[in-house]
């Protein structure tokens, strides 16, 4: 045969054509499911999401029992390196391959990237570990879920209680990003509406900084009385500690407005102790947490979940739960039929209890305000948190009527 | 209050005092890299990976083996030195020959891997380490109170810094040093043994990033990006100094840290990329940089 350009491509269709066979006849008979966590396994977000978001994902398919009910289910894993162009390639590779689920996702920009190629692959998408509120807001689709947090939770959690305990005037320190102003801006809201009032912020150039001392001594003179970090991993650790350092902590209150519990691992309680924050599932809450801690820990033994992880145990729980009610893999390979199947099934698992998802695509849990402990207080390992307030979820969260998700309007 | 350019001078004086801190951070580190470009004409990218290096030992040295904060500012430049002798006789030494840019790649390389391995053991969000009860307090300035740590870190750079200058310009080891760069086989007719001389001042330059990174573990977070997120402001000065030039590095590493300290008051987001606004005029005006000579 000779070989020209029209038999090469001929040849290669064929044998695309035979590979996907077996593929289509698995799914058929053996009920085959593929998850990918895409997620920052190797920079500033890694213990915040990365291979612990992975072992509670793998913690929810033996949970569900995926075997016994005759499933077989795959765990794929991608590193987005926090570059949306290289989470879109990963996410379109996944799809492309059969995923059925893109879950966890940490770093906004990335998150809505990868939420509008699940809208055009029109696959399943659980964003876990990102905060932006504007995931389900003006970007929401029906393929895409917003599971665990996000920045309006965080604002009116942590926010509304410093003011409401006192701390009217604060000064705002802000990662130069899109997620570092949303929270500031929805922060400095809720602060204006208690009657307090913003004396100062400054946008600190992200990444590269490291030195916060010029910041905070502008914090310091502007005489606030709550120092509010708008900023996440590394950053937030080095402006706690360096607030430490200049004493600030002494005569301001400081507002972590998202540190979560690998973040105050990471600067020890000597520096952490004290600091007021926000998150939606702590392992020491109640019996339930503890269990599913204590199940998941051998996949994880340096790194305890925090919020983001738990939500993709949570989430990944749902996803199967709803599949296997579908009974119809078919259907369940549609995204958009696949979530709206998820949000007409109420959620109920050991990580955040019983909960919902709303229409925009917004899971609803409780959020739980803590005051991070004193080094004395604190018994067995990781025991970091003492909790101060339950926010409701239907308060928690941004009402729909004002967030703009066009399929609520449709 | 007195007033200056509509910002209170307490604040100002504040950020003078600040910007010599984050400069003498900028100067040993540059200077570190001024010394080994000089003497061995190697671009050494590890040298923030190495630095990072240097916090986690000091750390490490508490954590496993109880040695506190005043051996390991002897203990760990020592550590992280033998280790950049390991590299430079068993990886750097065979680029010498080659082209400049497969140094570059090589440490470039090896930082990605140090990086890579410190992620994998530690975790990105890093490990928790406590200066020295003794320099814990503040001092009241008048206009500020200044951690005790802090001052602490200007006065040892400096020392550190002038040590390092005055050796390489003013001492025979140093002339000897800078005769082997020069003219290497004629200094080897003397006698001298150069690839031993050579080895010794990668691992002297590489020691600095490592005193460096003690000096930094009680202030920033000791975690694996440490080193990255400041290699790129390192290399300007060095730039801006003038390659290989070791006065240049210090004196361009303590003002760079002063210009930055100002912009940080008058427009914060500027912050990051004012050092290469100076970087890029500075090559217009000398591209040999301000104490470079020209080639």
């Amino acid at each position: 045969m000779k070989l020209t350009r029209r038999t090469l491509l001929g040849t290669a269709a064929t044998g695309a054509a035979a590979a996907s066979f077996p593929l289509t006849r698995a799914r058929a008979a053996g009920k085959s499911l593929k998850i990918a966590v895409i997620s920052d396994f190797s920079g500033p977000y890694r213990d915040d999401g990365g291979p612990t978001s992975v072992a509670c994902v793998k913690q929810a398919v033996a949970d569900f029992g995926a075997k016994q009910k005759g499933y077989d289910v795959t765990v794929l894993k991608g590193d987005h390196q926090n570059k949306p162009d290289v989470g879109v390639g990963l996410a379109r590779q996944f799809y492309d391959q059969g995923v059925d689920l893109v879950i966890d996702v940490p770093n906004t920009a990335v998150a809505l990237a990868i939420q509008g190629v699940a809208h055009d692959k029109n696959r399943a998408f659980i964003d876990s570990g990102a905060a932006g509120s504007s995931l389900t807001g003006k970007f929401c689709n029906a393929q895409s879920i917003h599971w665990t947090y996000d920045t309006y939770m965080l604002a009116q959690s942590t926010g509304g209680a410093m003011v409401k305990a006192g701390g009217k005037t604060w000064f705002f320190i802000t990662a130069n990003y899109a997620f570092g102003h949303l929270l500031h801006d929805q922060t400095a809201a809720v602060v204006k509406q208690h009657g307090g009032k913003v004396l100062g912020n400054v946008n600190y150039p992200f990444p590269q900084t490291t030195d916060f001392s010029s910041f905070l001594i502008q914090a310091q003179s502007s005489g606030a009385q709550v120092l509010g970090l708008a900023n996440a991993g590394a950053d937030t650790v080095n402006s706690v500690k360096q607030a430490h350092q200049f004493g600030l902590n002494k005569k301001m209150k400081i507002a972590g407005l998202l540190v979560f519990l690998n973040d105050v691992h990471g600067m020890g309680l000597e520096i952490a102790q004290d600091l007021i924050l926000t998150e939606s599932f702590y392992w020491n809450l109640n019996d339930r947490t503890r269990a599913f801690t204590k199940r998941v820990l051998p996949r994880t033994p340096n790194n305890y979940p925090s919020m983001g992880q738990a939500g993709c145990y949570s989430g990944t729980l749902h996803f199967l739960k709803t599949v296997h009610e579908m009974n119809n893999m078919k259907a369940a390979a549609n995204g958009a039929e696949l979530v709206a199947a998820m949000k007409k099934m109420p959620t109920d698992d050991d990580a955040f209890g019983k909960a919902y998802i709303r229409a925009d695509g917004r899971f609803m849990c409780d959020a739980f305000l803590f005051r991070v402990k004193k080094p004395g207080e604190s018994k067995i390992p990781w025991d970091y948190y003492t909790l101060l307030e339950t926010t409701p979820a239907a308060k928690a969260f941004m009402p729909m009527a004002i967030e703009g998700c066009p399929l609520v309007k449709a | 209050m007195m007033m200056i350019f509509g910002k209170p001078a307490p604040l100002l004086f504040g950020q003078l005092l600040l910007g010599i801190i984050n400069g003498s951070f900028y100067a040993m580190l540059s200077l570190g890299l001024a010394i080994i470009f000089g003497l061995l004409r190697v671009i050494n990218f590890a040298h923030g990976a190495l630095f990072m290096v240097g916090a986690f030992v000091t750390w490490g040295l508490l954590h496993y083996l109880g040695i506190d904060y005043w051996v390991a500012l002897f203990a760990a430049p020592l550590i992280v030195g033998a280790f950049g002798l390991l590299l430079e006789r068993g990886l750097i030494r065979f680029t010498y020959k080659l082209d400049i840019l497969y140094g570059l790649l090589l440490t470039f390389g090896l930082a990605l891997v140090l990086e890579g391995l410190f992620t994998n053991g530690f975790g990105s969000s890093g490990v928790s380490y406590n200066g020295p009860d003794i320099l814990s307090g503040t001092l009241d300035l008048g206009f500020m109170f200044l951690p005790v740590y802090r001052g602490f870190v200007i006065v040892a750079a400096a020392l550190v810094c002038f040590a390092v200058w005055f050796t390489i310009e003013r001492t025979r080891l140093g002339a000897l040093l800078r005769a082997a760069t020069e003219n290497p086989s004629l200094v080897q007719a003397f006698g001298v043994n150069v690839p031993r001389l050579v080895a010794l001042t990668f691992a002297g330059g590489v020691a600095l990033a490592g005193f460096a990174g003690v000096l930094a573990a009680p202030l920033y977070s000791v975690n694996p990006n440490m080193g990255s997120d400041l290699i790129n402001t390192v290399f300007a000065v060095v730039v801006i100094g003038g390659m290989g030039s070791i006065g240049g590095a210090i004196l361009t590493g303590f003002g760079l840290g002063v210009i930055q300290g100002f912009t940080e008051v008058f427009y914060p987001p500027a912050s990051s990329v004012v050092v290469f606004a100076v970087m890029a005029i500075v090559l217009l005006a000398r591209p040999a940089g301000l104490f470079g000579k020209a080639a």
